[in-house]
Formats: structure tokens, sequence, C-alpha cells
């Protein structure tokens, strides 16, 4: 038996192939926005992973530090390493800002956090761990920032002297870590003219500035530049104790919120990414809608340009099976050919994209299955007009 | 229907290099995917670490020079800037009614000084009266022995003789009481004297006037600064290292300093004391740091960075501290095994100023163990070697 469907597509191969192309890219684009809704979770869940803690303890009734703003005092930690089932406990900041690279600026977000506690990157791809206790910094790849480099934070200037990846804000902004007290500074530091304008506002209060007491202008003044504040404490959990069990007994005793890693995750997911994550959902839901009618068209329109040869197959009395088994045949192979090329090209410009985009094998094999069943479903609709076509089409009746 | 042979052949072939593209890619970018990582190996090394701190600029010895009780300036001789020898006037104080307390004690004193002058010539007087008197008693007591007069008028001279001795002994108390009282008041007026010179506001040793905090006419409280002084020459560090990177801090070491305002230069210097109190609140040690010799036009205040470089070890086993992880509760590394990584908990030592660590107990020497990786490492984690991660 010979296979109409390949002797078909040999004899426009040029317009198949091209088709089946076009089909990809579009494919490829419907996997990209499934990639992107999937790096954004993934961006939340990478988050968590990489602060390396069990507990997140964060102010009173805030879901801090991440979805709401959070602040602790810095000795909280020592309280919380006291008690039961506290293996590791270590102050943390987080700070987004504008970090200028030469002259562009990029949006990053500083991470303060204690050499050697939770909150330190993991790995690194380059350059070492910070050594000094000032003035260093690990930088994601993704700022740009090469080993050796200085990156300029409100008042001093850090040296890059190590590079991480896959180290970012639940926004997917890359991360910048700098060591704890420099971060504290850097969180609650102004600028000296507002400093400067602080100092002449006090000196002019006349409870902070009395004559008869010399030094209390001086010691509210240094009271008013210290910060001893921080965003959160990561807390690792002993082993032998359940993570919700700890945070149970820190809510309970210590005055503070403390999140367990799935609590910390549906703050993140369900509320933080929830409304951006629907939208590109939307988004997605309408390209595949799209995507499903463009391939339904095309086979239809690529059988009707065929009816006068299927009408010559009817004459010479082919049966209808072979007739709608060819276009069948075709439609898959189109979808085939524009699955792989769509999975290609999504996997070759997803490393482009400013945001991390997760390509998921689950997702691709979801796609493959749709795309088949919408190429199946598509090409019932170019049967039926194939089947109704009248023999004597052929000869022009 | 005409066929050809090589387009059929064709397009297998295309059909074939697209599905191995496809595959290629699955293998390379899916969680099939073997994590890059670069490795090296345990070795010798000799290992310099550093201590890393904070300074600021301050003066070894600083005078706060005030008055000790309050009053109101009168006038401040020197200005921010000045350098002033030992002793010499800073300000004064308005003395108030100082002067003419003074010159009253004075006057009394001048008085006193008469009084002793008149009780002296008394005491003359009645040492003269007393001689006399003796003279005449022991006279008359011969007359009345021969009966040339009667008893009654020797009796009387003896009273006369014995009347002048009292006057004489009153006289000379007279004089001792006018000389105390003369002392008193020399006392009193030297008193008035100190006082009126402790309004005159000396510098205490040689120095620089750096702040000039009342000008005349202001009123002060006792202890209040009028002028402050530094000794010039006693600039130092006050630096503070984190606690939990400080161990190695000793008196004597040489220090690094990179001022401020001059940021490309390292200046040397020794640690020259390490105080006992620590930050209890910041968690931080504290040292100072001297310059060798004392940079020009330094300010006090100003901040610095300073690199101290404690003693290092010599060969000693260490890997670069990228390669410690921290892994089920433990710090440890991933060694290299025939092509599978294995963790492995160490015990670590002094670290390098070049990042790398001694290695005190898990790992021998050669053992290979991964330094750098894309990603979070797993016991099971498919790897490729390769020779950067970055670069590529």
């Amino acid at each position: 038996m010979i296979s109409l469907a390949g002797r078909d597509i040999l004899h426009s191969w040029g317009k198949f192939v091209l088709t089946g192309v076009g089909l990809g890219l579009l494919i490829g684009a419907t996997l990209t926005m499934a990639g992107v809704y999937r790096g954004m979770v993934d961006d939340a869940r990478v988050l968590l992973t990489n602060s390396g803690a069990d507990i997140w303890v964060v102010q009173k009734d805030t879901q801090g530090p991440y979805a709401e703003s959070s602040s602790i005092r810095d000795d909280v930690y020592r309280g919380l390493l006291g008690m039961p089932g506290v293996a590791q406990a270590a102050n943390v900041t987080y700070l987004t800002m504008q970090v200028r690279h030469g002259a562009r600026e990029s949006r990053t977000m500083v991470v303060g956090f204690e050499q050697g506690q939770p909150g330190e990157p993991g790995y690194l791809v380059a350059g070492r761990r910070l050594l000094r206790g000032h003035f260093e910094a690990i930088a994601d790849v993704k700022t740009g920032f090469k080993l050796g480099e200085r990156i300029r934070i409100r008042r001093h200037d850090y040296e890059v002297v190590g590079l991480t990846r896959r180290m970012v804000s639940s926004g997917g902004d890359p991360m910048v870590f700098i060591p704890l007290k420099d971060a504290q500074e850097a969180q609650f530091l102004k600028d000296n003219d507002a400093i400067i304008a602080d100092r002449a506002r006090t000196e002019a209060n006349p409870a902070l500035n009395r004559p008869g007491v010399p030094g209390l202008l001086d010691a509210v003044t240094a009271s008013q530049t210290i910060n001893h504040s921080v965003n959160a404490v990561l807390v690792k959990v002993g082993a032998g104790d359940t993570a919700a069990n700890v945070a149970q007994e820190i809510r309970r005793w210590k005055h503070v919120q403390a999140y367990t890693r799935e609590q910390m995750e549906e703050i993140l997911i369900e509320k933080l990414v929830a409304t951006s994550a629907k939208q590109i959902g939307m988004f997605l839901a309408i390209l595949t809608v799209v995507s499903a009618a463009i391939v339904a068209f095309i086979i239809y329109t690529m059988t009707l340009g065929k009816i006068r040869e299927i009408a010559v197959l009817k004459l010479i009395g082919t049966r209808n099976r072979t007739i709608a088994g060819m276009i069948l045949q075709q439609a898959l192979g189109l979808g085939l050919i524009g699955f792989i090329v769509g999975k290609i090209s999504a996997t070759l410009w997803a490393p482009a994209f400013p945001k991390y985009v997760l390509l998921e094998t689950a997702d691709a094999m979801r796609a493959l299955a749709i795309v088949m069943v919408v190429c199946a479903l598509a090409s019932t609709l170019a049967i039926r007009a194939a089947l109704k076509v009248d023999p004597a089409t052929a000869i022009g009746g | 229907m005409k066929f050809s042979f090589d387009r059929r052949t064709t397009l297998i072939a295309a059909a074939v290099v697209l599905v191995a593209t496809l595959v290629l890619f699955v293998a390379r970018s899916g969680p099939l995917a073997s994590m890059r990582v670069t490795v090296a190996p345990a070795a010798r090394a000799d290992l310099a670490p550093l201590l890393f701190g904070i300074g600021v600029v301050e003066a070894r010895r600083s005078y706060l020079v005030g008055p000790t009780t309050a009053g109101r300036v009168r006038h401040v001789a020197v200005d921010v800037g000045e350098v002033v020898k030992a002793g010499q006037l800073l300000s004064e104080m308005d003395p108030v009614d100082l002067d003419q307390r003074l010159a009253a004690t004075s006057a009394a004193a001048r008085r006193a000084k008469n009084a002793v002058d008149t009780a002296a010539a008394q005491l003359a007087d009645s040492v003269a009266r007393r001689e006399v008197a003796a003279a005449n008693a022991r006279r008359y007591e011969e007359l009345g022995r021969k009966g040339f007069v009667s008893s009654s008028v020797t009796e009387g001279k003896t009273q006369e003789m014995n009347s002048a001795s009292a006057q004489f002994a009153a006289a000379e108390a007279a004089l001792a009481g006018a000389r105390q009282d003369l002392a008193r008041l020399d006392a009193e007026r030297a008193g008035a004297q100190q006082q009126r010179s402790n309004l005159r506001l000396l510098a205490p040793a040689d120095g620089l006037v750096t702040a000039r905090d009342a000008e005349p006419g202001s009123t002060v409280v006792a202890g209040q600064a009028v002028v402050r002084l530094v000794a010039a020459d006693s600039l130092w560090l006050k630096m503070r290292l984190d606690q939990n990177r400080s161990a190695g801090l000793q008196v004597g070491l040489p220090a690094e300093i990179v001022l401020r305002s001059r940021p490309g230069q390292a200046l040397p210097g020794k640690v020259a004391r390490i105080e006992m109190l620590g930050d209890s609140v910041t968690e931080e040690r504290i040292a100072q740091v001297a310059f060798d010799t004392p940079p020009k036009d330094v300010s006090i205040g100003e901040m610095s960075e300073i690199t101290l470089r404690p003693p290092g070890v010599k060969q000693a086993l260490a890997v670069p501290g990228a390669a410690l992880r921290l892994h089920g509760g433990k710090t440890g590394v991933w060694r290299l095994a025939a092509g599978k990584p294995g963790f492995v908990a160490v015990k670590t030592g002094t670290s390098g100023a070049d990042g790398r660590v001694q290695i005190l107990d898990g790992l021998k020497e050669g053992d290979v163990v991964i330094v750098y990786s894309e990603g979070e490492l797993t016991a099971d984690s498919r790897i490729k070697v390769v020779s950067t991660l970055t670069g590529s």
C-alpha cells in the first residue's frame, strides 16, 4: 500500500514545511508563555529555598519580609537561639534598590546576611565567599557584575568577590549579598542633608537641648543615628523537631510572627505573585485557544486547496477511509513538526528573556497532547469537507 | 506520478536532524540535563589570614577646658585651629564681685598688720612699765625692811609690780592674737586670689584647639567645656571588628590603614591596644591602632578600613572556601569519587586571604572536591565537570 499522505507532502513539501515552521513558532510562543508563568512561581520557590530557612520570624501581624515590610530588633535572634528545637537563627535584611552598573541601572534586591548562617548563598559559580566583615559583595550573574567590579550602595563601594546564580527575589530581581551590618546601615541610613536637618531640628527643640544639661544634645543626636533593626530572622530547626511545632512555640512566647516553609510558600505564591500569575495564565489560555483555531484553519484551508485532487481520487474510486487517513496523517504530521520546532525555538530564546523562563517537560508533554488532539479535531472539519466533494468537480463539472 | 528519490532522502534527513535537535535540547536544558560544576583538589598551601575592621580617627588625649563653677564667659582668647602651649590662657570667666572681695580681704589684712604693730608697741610699753614697777618694788622693800616706810606702802609697790607683770602678759597675748588674725586674713586673701586665678582657664597641655563651644557673654555650668583641645600628635584609630571574625587579634599586629580620604593609599600601622570591653550590642571587639608615622591633614572622625594580618599556617591542607556547603545541618564539601558527588562533613581551620580554607579533618590530600556549581547539589545530581562556569 502506498502512503497517500507521504506522496502528497512530497508533492508540495516546501509549502508543508513552511506551514509547519510557522505553526511551530506559534506553539513556541505558547510554550514560552507557559514557561514565563512557571518561571514566576519558580522564582518565588527558589527564593525560599535559597534562604535555607525552615522558619521565617517577622514582625508581629505582618506577612513579611517578602510580601509586606517587616522590622524587628536585631537581638531577637538571641532569644530564639535559646528556644528548644532551634538549631540556627540569623538576622537578614532585604532591600530592593536600583544598582548602577556603568551607564545603566538594574533593579536588584540587596540582601544583608551573616556569614556561615542561613541566608548566605548556598553555592557560587565563581570567586570566593566573603572574608571581610564589610564592603564585600556576592552578586548574581544576572546583575551583570564581574569579579573585582565595584558596586555602589548608598554611601559605600562594595567589591564583588563572588558570583552566584539563580538567586532572585520573588519578583525575579537578581540579588546582591552584602554583610548584615553594612546592609542595616544602607537600609536605614539617610542622606547627609537629611541627617544635618535632623540635627538642627533636635537642636532647636528646647526639651532636648537644655542649657543646664551639657551632653544631653549629643546623646540624643547619637541615639537618632543608630539602627538595630532587621527585616526577619531565619531559623533552622534541629533534627527531631518539626518546623510547625517550633514556629508555634515562637509565635506563642516571643510575640513575633513565625511562618513555616509551607506558609511562606502560600504567602508568596497565593498572595504575592497571584495577580500577575493569573494575568499570564489568562493570556496563556487565550493564546492556546488562538493557536488551536489557527491550526484548525490551516489544515482546513490546506485541504480545500487540494479539493480538485481529492475529487480525482474519488473519481478513480479511492475509498473514503484512505482519503480521511491521508488528511489526518497530514494534520498530525504538521502538528508534530510544529511541536518540535516550537519546543526548539522556545528552548533557544528562553535564556534571552530578562526574567527566568522555566520550560517544564510535563508542560511540553501536555502541549504535545493538546497539539495532537487539536490537529485531529481540526482534521475532522477538513475530512467532512473532503468527503462531501462531488467527484464531478474533478472534470470541471 | 514523478517522484524524486533525492527529495525523499533530503526530507527524511531533515526530519532526523529535527528530532535529533529536539533530543539534544531536551537533554541539555530540561530536568535530565546534567549540572555543570568545577572541581579542585585538596592541596597543601600556605594560608595567610586577614582581619578586617572599620576604624575612626580619634585623639588619644583630648581635653575639655571649662570652669569649675557656673559663671559667665568674659573672654575667649583662642580660636579653633590654634596651637597652644601648656599654661597658655585660653579663656577667662567673669569674676563678678571677686575683685572687690579680694580688695576687701587685702585691706583687712593690712589692717591686721597694723593691729600687730599696735600690739607690739603695747607690749614694749608694758615691758617698760614692768621694769619700773619691779625697780620701785625692790627699792621700797629695802626701805620697808629698814623701817623708813610703812608696810602698806611696800605692799602697794609690790602690787604695782604684779599688775605690770600681768599687763605684760596681756600685751603678749594681744600680740599673738593680732599675728594670728593677720595670718587668717592673709590666707583669706590668698584664697580669694586663688579663686580669681581659677577663673582664668589655662591649657593643661600642648595641643590644638578643636572647638570653641562658648562665646563671651554666654553662661556655662560647672564642667561644661568652653574650649576643647586635642594633643595633635596622639592621633590613632579606634577599630571595630566583628566578634566572629576577630580570632588572632593581638597587640603589635601590623595593620594596613586605608583612609576614606585617600582610598588608593595604604598607611602602615600597628595594633596599639586591645580593649577589654567589647560592644555587646553590635557584637564587635574594639582595638586601637596607631599609625607608624601619623599622616598630615588627617581629620578626627574620619573613617578608615583597617586590614590586619595575623600569622598564618604553613603547608596546611586546604580547599577553596566556595567548596564549603551547608548540607543537612553540617558544614562539608562535595567530594567527587568515581564521577559521583558525595557529601563529606569537614572540620575547618584558618581561612586565608585568598579564600582558601584549612581542612583539619574529613579530607585527604588529593581528594577532588566540587568548588562551583550551577545549583544546589544532591547525592544523585548528574554533574559535568568544566573548567569555568562564567565567561562561556
